[in-house]
């Protein structure tokens, strides 16, 4: 495994992130599963609800659009929804950008691909661009097989666990998101924004409309970092 | 608007689904590499990046049950502990089935 600094990531690199998500993926066969089961009750076939899998690869906003799927299929509704939930990926993105200045173009908008909360997350957490990069391509790849096995089971035998909270399993991505944060981070003043971003994301879940909480909360913590004396890490304005 | 749910139809429904949703993995992409980054930037970033994950998990600890927070506070206490990720996530998980074990 040669572990540089080259901003390209090589094959090992991948196989390298592939290896490390496949833990956490392997959960994810569940969640892919209980999408199968939902979309065909929702009416959808099974080839459809495979392509949706497949193409969009964003669970959250697979199952909160569920509903819309009928005889006919409101656009505004399923892009407004979309969008809503999906929007965390653009701070996501935008987080992630210097680990993808140095690419091309187009091999930058491609690595995005299967940008999702868990590959990002564990790319932010550290080591070389190319590592990262091959966190996020090669972890992504990992999920999105898993999330298409799953779909493919739930689509095949049209039944899952009945209780996945019974085993803890709807517990695994918040502790997995959690690891990530705490992961790297040894400096206390991060607990400023941190602290701004919850009580945002609360208070947008109660005053305003859902799925705002993420983007609301994400941007007050930044705000709250921007507020913060320059002391640490990098050199004052 | 509205599609009909003919093959077309759906097939339609699902691309555009899916280049929404492609549009926001790129788009902050897309607007970072057009905006100088300074440090003011670079600071709100920063602590935008790890606050994204905090508004996503808050609201599973406010509105999950006892498992869901006894989860989350065993992983956090191990990860800080080992700052090892698959010893604290099993930590949480076996947390939330135990908690729901004895429980109920």
């Amino acid at each position: 495994m040669t572990r540089d600094d080259a901003a390209r990531p090589g094959l090992g690199h991948l196989l390298e992130g592939f290896r490390r998500m496949v833990p956490l993926s392997l959960f994810v066969i569940v969640f892919g599963l209980a999408f199968g089961v939902a979309a065909l009750q929702q009416g959808l076939s099974g080839l459809e609800t495979l392509l949706m899998s497949g193409l969009v690869f964003a669970g959250a906003a697979q199952f909160a659009t569920l509903e819309l799927w009928g005889e006919t299929i409101p656009l505004v509704p399923l892009v407004a929804i979309t969008l809503a939930i999906n929007a965390r990926h653009l701070l996501m993105g935008a987080a992630f950008y210097p680990h993808l200045r140095e690419l091309p173009t187009g091999r930058r908008y491609a690595s995005l691909i299967l940008l999702s909360d868990a590959n990002w997350a564990m790319a932010m957490n550290g080591g070389t661009t190319a590592a990262r990069l091959g966190i996020l391509i090669g972890g992504g790849l990992a999920l999105w097989t898993t999330w298409m096995i799953g779909t493919g089971l739930g689509v095949a035998f049209g039944s899952g666990i009945g209780e996945p909270e019974r085993f803890g399993l709807d517990a695994i991505m918040g502790c997995f998101l959690l690891a990530m944060l705490v992961g790297d981070k040894r400096d206390l003043w991060v607990l400023l924004p941190w602290g701004a971003a919850a009580i945002a994301a609360l208070a947008a879940m109660v005053w305003l409309p859902p799925n705002a909480h993420v983007i609301v909360g994400a941007l007050a913590g930044g705000l709250v970092g921007l507020m913060l004396p320059s002391t640490r890490n990098e050199a004052s304005p | 608007m509205t599609l009909t749910a003919t093959n077309g139809g759906v097939l339609l429904a699902i691309l555009i689904m899916a280049l929404t949703t492609y549009l926001t993995r790129a788009g902050g992409v897309f607007v970072m590499a057009r905006v100088p980054i300074g440090p003011r930037v670079e600071r709100f970033i920063n602590a935008m990046a790890g606050s994204v994950l905090v508004a996503v998990i808050t609201p599973m600890a406010v509105h999950g049950d006892g498992g869901a927070r006894m989860a989350l506070i065993a992983t956090a206490a191990v990860m800080l502990a080992l700052r090892k990720p698959l010893p604290a996530i099993t930590a949480g998980i076996l947390t939330a089935a135990l908690w729901r074990l004895v429980a109920s």
